[in-house]
């Protein structure tokens, strides 16, 4: 590749994708065509009439070969946005509209379209459901693509650049990421969009590095610039200079045959060399990232986060909405086990119609089971809605932030309640449904043989049992360096769980960040964690280590790394201990 | 001019939009894919709009999110049935989560 400009210049975008490609740009214009009204000649509107009947058959041929292609290289999951735009296109109301237009007001084709798009659009402006308002950007996109047809010129496909390019656009729709070549186009970068935004979705799904949310990209690039996109870290560097070229590309193909590598060891059982089996699974909060988890060898869930459904809205959801997410992942799992959390928010985060006080200290505030008990208009339908999915496929539940026995108890009470309820009403769950509670505050570890008679298994949420235990903010940056995941105090809290939990007969699982840091690997095996849960990429990459450990090596390293006295000293103990083993797989 | 045909039946119903993301996108296109297989006129009216069950632009237009209630209005030969087959279809939350 050709290095012509330099300028290495560096801007920070949202990482939506991993990985890094580097390429050359190919800037694709999204924007919208700019329309000018022109009266017509009564003997032009025949004419006219015609153009916009044209444009429709060729836009409508363009999405159906779209469909056709896009069908064999990626199945047809998500195939219904072009069925969508197809309807739309033979709509009477959106033919019939601009038809009218141009005969009555003696217009232009395109203006006629733009007219009924105009009357279309009013009728959304007030809606207050985002997801319906949000659809007659679908409208839009069809109204475009028939008025390119109309002024020649027709979207562009994203595949049609020579050789591979990396996609620069204001902004791509969900369609626009499905068509991609990945032979074609190796990465995309925008101006808008966020990490949760649909085409972010699809593009992890489909593997394909992407940062979004850069505001300013299109304007600052130029076609055939050369770009360094790092779809994990968020970084774009444009016209990188050799050195920062060099990096990026060493970069970017150990990333490669790493991935590559793990792959090869995606079926193969996490077991260590003698013979130790731990669980893996996945995290996750949407239903999209579940064929990426399944791609990732996950054994299940071990954590299903509830949260995202309560955020940014006036209502909470019912237990119907809850009800038809919690089901289509334990359908979507099963046979495997999906772990089902509990709402595990403070009253900051949550939504708006509460009414909660500001709390001075939120983080020992009202938040997640506290919560949750002081609402049972919002915690009765929640259980409802997984108990009723635990009946679809292979599902537990979980409760964060449980501080004591009382409270498990009055949670467990709540339980029997609702399941009493749904028994009379003759819905059918799981009756077997095993429960368990996070264990995420120093109280619950100090008493953990008591909490382990009450429930069915143990997760621990190593991010806020660190925050607890040490009274550190990792938020607070003066505070960072103090934030140590290998404090003898995280220690000796993650072995009393586990002891307790095993004493009990009960299973003790991770679902905090450490179970997906591979260098802490050694420690939990050792410490006798039987299943974390990580996200979805972390997976193989734990896999990969723990497929070289032995289990009473492990147990043995964990014994000495007990009696070191600060963080300093353990960390500098397991860098020793297992730098020469596990050399080639850290890096 | 619009003849009434006091004698012929209409089926009525009403529904309640179950599914998360009600009338959006996928769910419309279904509901618009599903209604042109019957021969039968098929309105669909939600608060004071009405409008034609074989148009995904008038579906969209009704703004029917979850929960809102929509009444089915079916005339013609296939009345029943496609009443009972769109009455499936919402009552089962367009086949979604």
């Amino acid at each position: 590749m050709a290095l012509g400009k330099i300028n290495n210049r560096i801007m920070q975008g949202v990482g939506a994708s991993p990985g890094i490609a580097i390429g050359q740009v190919r800037k694709t214009d999204r924007s919208r065509v700019v329309v000018h009204e022109r009266v017509v000649e009564k003997g032009q509107v025949p004419e006219e009439i015609e153009r916009f009947r044209t444009a429709i058959a060729k836009a409508k041929e363009e999405l159906k070969s779209l469909k056709k292609h896009l069908g064999e290289d990626k199945g047809d999951e998500h195939l219904y946005v072009i069925d969508t735009h197809l309807l739309i296109l033979e709509d009477g109301m959106l033919v019939k509209e601009t038809q009218g237009f141009i005969e009555n007001e003696m217009i232009n084709a395109e203006a006629a379209l733009k007219k009924t798009f105009r009357k279309f659009q009013a009728f959304f402006k007030d809606i207050e459901d985002d997801y319906l308002r949000e659809r007659c950007v679908d409208v839009e996109i069809v109204v475009e693509r028939i008025l390119r047809n109309m002024v020649g010129k027709p979207l562009e496909s994203l595949d049609s650049g020579e050789g591979q390019s990396i996609i620069v656009a204001h902004d791509l729709s969900p369609a626009d990421v499905l068509q991609i070549n990945k032979s074609k186009v190796i990465g995309f970068v925008t101006d808008l969009g966020g990490k949760t935004s649909h085409s972010a979705i699809l593009a992890r799904a489909l593997e394909v590095p992407a940062v979004v949310g850069l505001e300013r990209v299109t304007s600052e690039i130029e076609d055939d610039d050369v770009l360094i996109i790092d779809g994990t870290t968020g970084m774009v560097v444009i016209n990188p200079d050799r050195d920062t070229f060099q990096q990026y590309l060493r970069r970017k193909q150990h990333y490669e045959y790493l991935e590559s590598e793990l792959l090869k060891i995606k079926d193969l059982p996490a077991e260590t060399i003698d013979g130790h089996r731990v669980v893996l699974k996945g995290n996750a909060e949407f239903l999209e990232e579940i064929p990426s988890l399944k791609g990732h060898g996950a054994e299940g869930i071990g954590l299903f986060r509830t949260e995202m459904l309560f955020f940014n809205r006036e209502e909470p959801p019912d237990e119907e909405e809850q009800y038809a997410l919690y089901s289509a992942v334990a359908r979507a799992m099963a046979p495997q086990m999906v772990t089902i959390r509990t709402l595990d928010v403070g009253g900051d985060k949550f939504i708006e119609n509460l009414n909660l006080d500001d709390e001075l200290n939120p983080a020992l505030g009202l938040r997640a089971i506290r919560l949750s008990l002081r609402q049972p208009e919002i915690f009765k339908p929640q259980l409802r809605a997984i108990l009723r999915a635990s009946h679809q496929g292979n599902v537990r539940i979980f409760f964060p932030m449980v501080s004591g026995v009382a409270e498990i108890r009055t949670v467990k009470t709540i339980l029997e309640e609702v399941k009493t309820e749904l028994r009379e009403e003759g819905i059918p769950f799981d009756e077997g449904i095993k429960i368990g509670i996070m264990i995420e505050i120093p109280s619950a570890v100090i008493i953990a043989d008591l909490l382990a008679k009450e429930v069915d298994f143990f997760s621990v949420g190593t991010n806020d049992l660190i925050q607890y235990s040490l009274a550190i903010d990792r938020t607070n940056e003066h505070l960072s360096p103090l934030y140590e995941p290998l404090h003898p105090a995280v220690l000796r809290s993650l072995k009393m769980v586990v002891d307790a939990a095993h004493a009990a007969g009960i299973d003790s699982c991770i679902c905090g960040e450490m179970a997906g840091e591979s260098e802490y690997l050694p420690i939990l095996l050792g410490l006798g964690f039987d299943e974390l849960s990580m996200n979805a990429v972390s997976i193989l990459r734990v896999k990969k280590i723990l497929r070289r450990c032995s289990n009473s090596e492990a147990q043995s390293l964990v014994a000495r790394a007990l009696e070191f006295s600060t963080a300093q000293e353990v960390e500098q103990f397991l860098k020793n201990e297992i730098a020469d083993r596990f050399v080639q797989s850290r890096d | 001019m619009h003849v009434v045909r006091l004698t012929e039946t209409m089926l009525e119903q009403e529904f309640s939009i179950v599914n998360k993301l009600g009338l959006h996108a996928r769910a419309s296109a279904l509901l618009v894919k599903t209604a042109i297989r019957f021969t039968s006129d098929i309105k669909i009216i939600r608060e004071d709009v009405e409008v034609n069950g074989k148009s995904i632009m008038g579906i969209m237009m009704l703004a029917a999110a979850k929960g809102s209630i929509i009444r089915l209005k079916v005339r013609g030969d296939d009345e029943a049935e496609a009443m009972s087959t769109l009455g499936e279809l919402i009552k089962n939350g367009f086949g979604e989560d």
